[in-house]
């Protein structure tokens, strides 16, 4: 289990050796062919500032060496803003007045229509943890309603047991995100005071879960405004090193969710510039070459115009991050603003004015059992 | 100037791989390109009669997939792939779709289970290969540069073998060169250099040890001038080949204007 390897650390010794980082380490990692994990530290390092172009450069070079000129698109499809837990940054939080809304399955075949028509064929369903109203019975009804409309279902909901990832995997469900927001753990406690989510060490354990339950691609991240991102994104980096070591045969994608302004809620504690969350990306890509990076539209026009030649290789696009947002009821309250508003049509066009391809399917499911 | 169109002939003599002819021995891939006029543009200026078209890819859903619409020519041969498997079974549902959605019964078996490193499974790629070739499939296996598996894989009938010179889109080259050349000698089908061409000249030493053909993709599509790139490749995979056929002196690394050890002998 990840925990294990998870307590030989320390939150506060990884970051003074990230600070401690030289121009003489940020160099050598730069020359390396192979990065290994202080080579990351200190590509995350305040001393990597001034190696930004550099680092952009080869991060755009071996990007397109792995991914090609493509870039995959996907849309998130809210099915419900239900949730028992109070997160403090969460539009969604129980403690928030809103209205709640969980899609039934007559709505959901209604945002699909919309997003088909906008030519998706990856969505990624995302809901609250309401274990009564979307636990996975709803999940495994609402999979088995989508997948015949879209090539790839991937969810971002409540961690679940092995066996309920199971369940899910049965009906086609190919990737799970799950962030763990902060690898602090005695800080991740204030900003998840209460529901199942203020348990941070089932948390943590949720990737070796989805690992046995054999999901093809776990998306990780911690949501960028809790805490020092360049420490947290460390032990992102150490949690996908041994989840590729254990689970060799998954997928992993890496998200960068920065905190935005939603109704209600707590402001970033720490605030991260572009420069420096361009330097994190990179940082990624230089460290591992075969890693997805996905940018949503929580970052605005400008930056997701030019992030593409800088190692992302994953957006979603014209987002609703309302349940019934693309077609139902368009005008309810969103989880969080989004940044870049513009239209799916729009964002591809951006696409191709950079000289990249937009991808809408890179997934066939190849098993007798399940497609019928 | 009679000799040199004959020269060039026998430089362009046929490959045949399952009964079918091939002048062209670039083969190449489709994915990674900027968009699909690119990718049509290069693939004719290479001279290409087999493309791999990654199956995951194409839309399933009974329109015509707009990358087939720029693959639509008359030399141009499709060869779909399976990319996206992690195993036998999965592979070879794979291949009745593929050999469905484009009406093709040749096929690239392509099991990676490792999706960082796209290592090809010779376990499940052998078990695979013996049912879809029993299952009228021509098979076309990606698989590690290993002699044993090669052989294994011509006795269960696939029409060819490609092996491959490094991993995937890492335009390293013919890392495995000594075992290639081990390949090449013992082989009685078609051996195709497949996977970490990245420069024209690792094509040309390629077919210059006596590949029958090469595959490349990445190093085309990511190119600054992918067209461009496409003739190179396509001028070196035919320079490459020329040489093979003119047999290549050998190389020496001691010189031979004495013989002080047997000199005694004369």
């Amino acid at each position: 289990m990840f925990i294990n390897e998870f307590e030989g650390y320390d939150w506060d010794e990884v970051q003074s050796s990230i600070y401690a980082k030289t121009a003489a380490d940020v160099e050598r990692a730069l020359n390396k062919s192979k990065r290994d994990l202080e080579d990351f530290k200190a590509l995350i390092s305040p001393a990597a500032a001034p190696y930004l172009e550099q680092m952009a450069q080869i991060s755009h070079r071996i990007t397109q060496k792995r991914f090609g000129k493509t870039v995959q698109l996907y849309a998130p499809l809210y099915l419900s803003n239900e949730c028992q837990n109070i997160c403090t940054y969460c539009g969604f939080s129980y403690d928030n007045k809103l209205r709640r809304k969980t899609l039934s399955g007559v709505e959901m075949l209604q945002e699909a229509a919309y997003l088909k028509e906008q030519g998706f064929e990856h969505v990624l369903l995302v809901t609250g943890e309401a274990t009564k109203t979307v636990g996975v019975d709803y999940l495994r009804d609402a999979i088995r309603l989508l997948r015949p409309h879209f090539a790839n279902i991937s969810i971002e909901v409540q961690p679940l047991d092995e066996e309920e990832y199971k369940i899910l995997a049965a009906e086609g469900l190919y990737a799970v995100l799950v962030y763990q927001e902060t690898y602090h753990k005695d800080n991740y406690k204030t900003y998840h005071p209460k529901g199942k989510k203020s348990n941070f060490d089932y948390r943590l354990a949720t990737p070796d879960r989805l690992g046995g339950a054999g999901i093809h691609k776990i998306g990780l991240g911690v949501l960028i405004g809790l805490e020092d991102w360049r420490a947290d994104n460390f032990f992102t980096a150490l949690h996908v090193g041994y989840l590729e070591r254990k689970f060799w045969q998954t997928r992993y994608s890496i998200s960068f969710p920065r905190l935005r302004p939603a109704t209600g809620l707590i402001e970033p504690k720490v605030v991260i510039s572009d420069k420096e969350l361009v330097q994190l990306i990179c940082a990624w890509r230089i460290f591992n070459e075969e890693i997805e990076l996905s940018i949503s539209t929580r970052e605005n026009e400008v930056f997701r115009n030019h992030v593409i030649k800088l190692g992302a290789t994953t957006m979603s696009a014209g987002s609703k991050t309302n349940p019934g947002g693309y077609a139902v009821e368009p005008e309810s309250l969103e989880q969080f603003e989004i940044d870049d508003s513009r239209s799916v049509a729009e964002v591809k066009q951006m696409i191709e004015g950079n000289g990249y391809k937009a991808v809408w399917k890179d997934w066939e499911q190849f098993t007798m059992t399940e497609k019928v | 100037m009679d000799s040199l169109n004959q020269y060039n002939k026998d430089s362009a003599d046929a490959l045949i791989v399952a009964g079918k002819a091939f002048s062209s021995r670039l083969f190449t891939g489709t994915g990674k390109f900027g968009n699909h006029h690119t990718m049509e543009a290069a693939l004719l200026a290479s001279g290409t009669e087999l493309v791999t078209v990654a199956l995951k890819r194409v839309s399933m859903d009974g329109e015509e997939d707009d990358i087939l619409q720029h693959l639509h020519h008359g030399h141009i041969n499709l060869l779909p792939n399976t990319s996206g498997v992690r195993n036998a079974e999965e592979a070879i549902f794979a291949a009745h779709l593929a050999r469905e959605a484009l009406q093709t019964n040749w096929l690239k078996l392509e099991i990676h289970p490792d999706p960082k490193y796209l290592m090809p499974d010779p376990i499940e790629t052998l078990k695979a290969a013996e049912k879809l070739v029993k299952d009228g499939f021509i098979v076309l296996p990606y698989i590690h540069a290993d002699p044993v598996l090669c052989k294994r894989l011509e006795e269960v009938g696939v029409a060819a073998v490609m092996p491959l010179g490094a991993p995937i889109g890492s335009n390293m080259g013919l890392k495995t060169m000594e075992f290639l050349q081990i390949i090449i000698e013992q082989s009685n089908v078609p051996v195709i250099v497949d996977a970490g061409i990245g420069a024209p000249s690792h094509a040309a030493a390629a077919m210059e040890i006596g590949a029958h053909a090469v595959l490349v993709n990445t190093a085309i599509a990511v190119a600054g001038d992918p067209v461009r790139m496409a003739i190179a490749f396509k001028m070196a995979v035919e320079a490459g080949r020329m040489a093979y056929n003119a047999k290549l002196g050998t190389v020496k690394s001691y010189a031979e204007s004495s013989s002080p050890l047997t000199e005694f002998l004369n």
